[in-house]
């Protein structure tokens, strides 16, 4: 076998590194053969199954702070670029491939402590490998009354999820996944380990409880980036609440939805109701997120000859007669979830204040499944969407894998992930620039019309699947279009939140204020603190200075 | 690297399991311990996992849709799937499920079980 080595180091030095990284982790925790290097691989890239798919020269798996030291001081001696994951799980963005083919792969699943929960003050310290399965598990089997804010799926770690700037369901000051954290812990390139926050005190007493410590608060330069291997994180976490509440609100008419977002920013913001929304349109097939369940069980929704011949007559999923025929069959063209914690009694007193404000609405209706409490029985749990009440769920993988509705299987997803204004005038806009665009570019979506897929406090977040299949011409037409999509989105003002390595690039390429200032800002850092350039050359369009010339 | 599709579960489903035997009671506890882990949120009875969704549509009733009421799974079968992936399963790193777990995994899946959880 042909040993693989890193750009730019030869396989003597690496020869020599390799046994080095086997006396700091053990021989077992250092990967060479092409069948264990096959495992770090993008199982969702698109390129899959093309020789520029990006490859590692080699995996190590630390299983402590110290051995991470060790790993990255050799690394930086010998010059070879290291790519850390925490459970390799961000499949769609990326998985436990590095951007850069050739990396040594830093496999941080081994470190899955979970070294303090702390359920009076509603906090914990994690290592990377911890995921949200193992919290979530470790919670129930300890009996402590704190809730996790899951992403969905949601088997990914919650410092990986973090670092990536993931999101959840739960109450705004959770559901931000970076926005949660207290405190880091970061090796840096030349192996010393630094604390954020309040545990640059050495003595500190409440690094899991106050943010940002003293002195310019950098954590947040270790997001999306490339500037260090995190090897602690705090979380703060959200006391059980007594008891729950999905309600939702009904719009009749088309120009409803710029009232309806307006309103539920203001009880949103106001913390009225504190879950995540959820848009939807049963009259255009648009779904909320917690309705996909429903549709894997039961398909699309099948409608009559005349909806169809209306819906092809409209225009960004309006016309006055298909209005006309929504309110004569009385289907709302809008629906929005509203999710309540809190005690029965206060948010009983929310949902009413919150049914107060829509109220000024015209014809708006309301619904609700009456408020449960919590801990919710075995049967309650079915009849929710489980990342609500804060449990992790693997239901979503079934977008895009084999249903009675989809014999055809795709092989993986890129997601395309823009952040949009919070008004409906922007959903409008959104709908009218990408249904030309997918249209243009033969992309199939599941509906006429396509509302946020995420809702940060203040933004939407659309996620636009492309598939990634096993016929490399395809996939080529769609990371084609996808580029496409970047380009016209940042022409709107629109710009991705995340993305998958192969358009890190590319998406910062428009992120280009002031002749790509913050880019530049980004990579002075990156050269100050990382001369080397060992750590993720790449990541989020950031290179070291003799990279620079890998940028697509 | 291209995942096996419809032509290997359907070559691998033929062959039968002989290492469990003699693998002692041990191993496909464990085997069980890792299922719960790592594979039971998607595969578990019930076709709200999308795993057993999956299996679902694809047999029909032809075969059992939860795994561990599969009665025709190979050691081999499953150490396949689980390092290479298939569709949507992505594959697994041996820091997530190491060979021995793997080992124990493919004995618990590939022993014929009376009274199984997903009978």
């Amino acid at each position: 076998m042909k040993m693989r080595t890193p750009p730019g180091v030869s396989a003597a030095d690496f020869a020599v590194a390799l046994q080095q990284f086997r006396d700091v982790v053990g021989a077992q925790w250092v990967f060479t053969s092409d069948e264990d290097l096959d495992l770090y691989r993008d199982a969702y890239s698109p390129q899959i199954g093309e020789p520029e798919d990006r490859v590692a020269s080699a995996a190590v798996a630390p299983d402590s702070v110290e051995q991470v030291q060790g790993v990255v001081r050799i690394a930086n001696a010998f010059k070879i670029p290291i790519y850390p994951i925490s459970t390799g799980k961000d499949l769609g963005y990326g998985g436990s491939a590095p951007v850069l083919s050739g990396c040594v792969v830093l496999d941080l699943k081994r470190m899955n402590r979970i070294l303090e929960v702390n359920e009076k003050n509603a906090y914990v310290l994690v290592e990377p490998g911890v995921s949200y399965f193992d919290m979530y598990r470790y919670l129930k089997e300890h009996g402590i009354k704190l809730w996790l804010d899951v992403p969905d799926p949601g088997w990914g770690s919650l410092i990986g999820n973090a670092l990536d700037r993931g999101g959840g369901y739960t109450m705004a000051q959770f559901r931000n996944h970076f926005d949660a954290h207290c405190g880091m812990e970061v090796v840096l390139a030349n192996g010393e380990v630094m604390r954020t926050g309040m545990g640059a005190l050495p003595k500190a007493r409440s690094w899991q409880e106050y943010k940002s410590g003293y002195g310019p608060w950098v954590d947040g330069i270790f997001s999306q980036s490339n500037f260090g291997v995190i090897t602690k994180m705090g979380f703060w976490l959200m006391p059980q609440p007594e008891a729950y509440l999905e309600a939702a609100v009904y719009a009749a008419r088309y120009h409803d939805l710029m009232p309806l977002i307006d309103i539920l920013n203001y009880v949103e913001n106001s913390r009225i109701c504190n879950g995540m929304p959820d848009l939807g349109s049963p009259l255009l097939d648009a779904l909320q997120i917690r309705e996909y369940e429903d549709f894997f069980d039961h398909g699309p929704a099948q409608h009559d000859e005349e909806y169809k011949a209306l819906l092809a007559r409209a225009e960004v999923g309006y016309s006055p007669e298909l209005e006309a025929y929504a309110l004569r069959r009385k289907i709302p063209y809008w629906s929005c979830t509203l999710p309540f914690y809190g005690p029965p009694e206060v948010i009983a007193a929310q949902w009413k204040a919150a049914q107060a404000r829509f109220a000024a609405i015209p014809g708006i209706r309301f619904r609700d499944k009456g408020i449960m409490t919590i801990p919710l029985t075995p049967e309650q749990e079915k009849t929710v969407h489980l990342p609500d009440v804060g449990i992790p769920s693997l239901k979503l993988f079934s977008i895009g894998a084999r249903t009675r509705f989809n014999p055809t299987p795709s092989h993986g997803h890129m997601w395309f992930s823009p952040i949009i204004p919070r008004n409906g005038e922007a959903v409008i806009e959104v709908n009218r620039v990408f249904a030309k665009v997918l249209k243009d570019l033969n992309v199939a979506i599941i509906s006429p019309f396509v509302l946020p897929a995420c809702y940060w406090e203040r933004a939407f977040m659309y996620i636009f699947a492309l598939p990634v299949t096993e016929d490399p011409a395809a996939n080529k037409r769609s990371r084609e279009a996808f580029l496409r999509l970047i380009r016209i989105a940042a022409d709107h003002g629109w710009g991705e939140y995340r993305t998958a390595p192969f358009y890190q690039d590319a998406v910062a390429d428009v992120y280009s204020f002031g002749d790509h200032a913050l880019r530049r800002f980004n990579e002075t850092i990156k050269d100050a603190i990382d001369p080397n350039g060992i750590i993720s050359p790449g990541r989020y369009g950031i290179w070291p200075r003799h990279l620079r010339r890998e940028r697509t | 690297m291209m995942r096996h599709g419809a032509l290997a579960w359907m070559t691998c489903a033929g062959l039968l399991a002989a290492a469990a035997a003699a693998a002692g009671d041990a191993v496909p506890a464990q085997g069980r311990q890792v299922f719960d882990k790592w594979c039971a949120p998607c595969h578990a009875p019930g076709t709200e996992h999308p795993g057993t969704r999956a299996l679902d549509a694809k047999y029909d009733g032809r075969l059992p849709a939860a795994l561990e009421a599969r009665k025709d799974l190979s050691a081999d079968m499953v150490k396949l799937f689980v390092r290479r992936g298939i569709s949507i399963m992505p594959f697994f790193r041996k820091t997530e499920i190491s060979d021995a777990e793997l080992e124990a995994l493919a004995a618990y899946l590939s022993t014929p079980r009376a009274g199984s959880r997903a009978d």
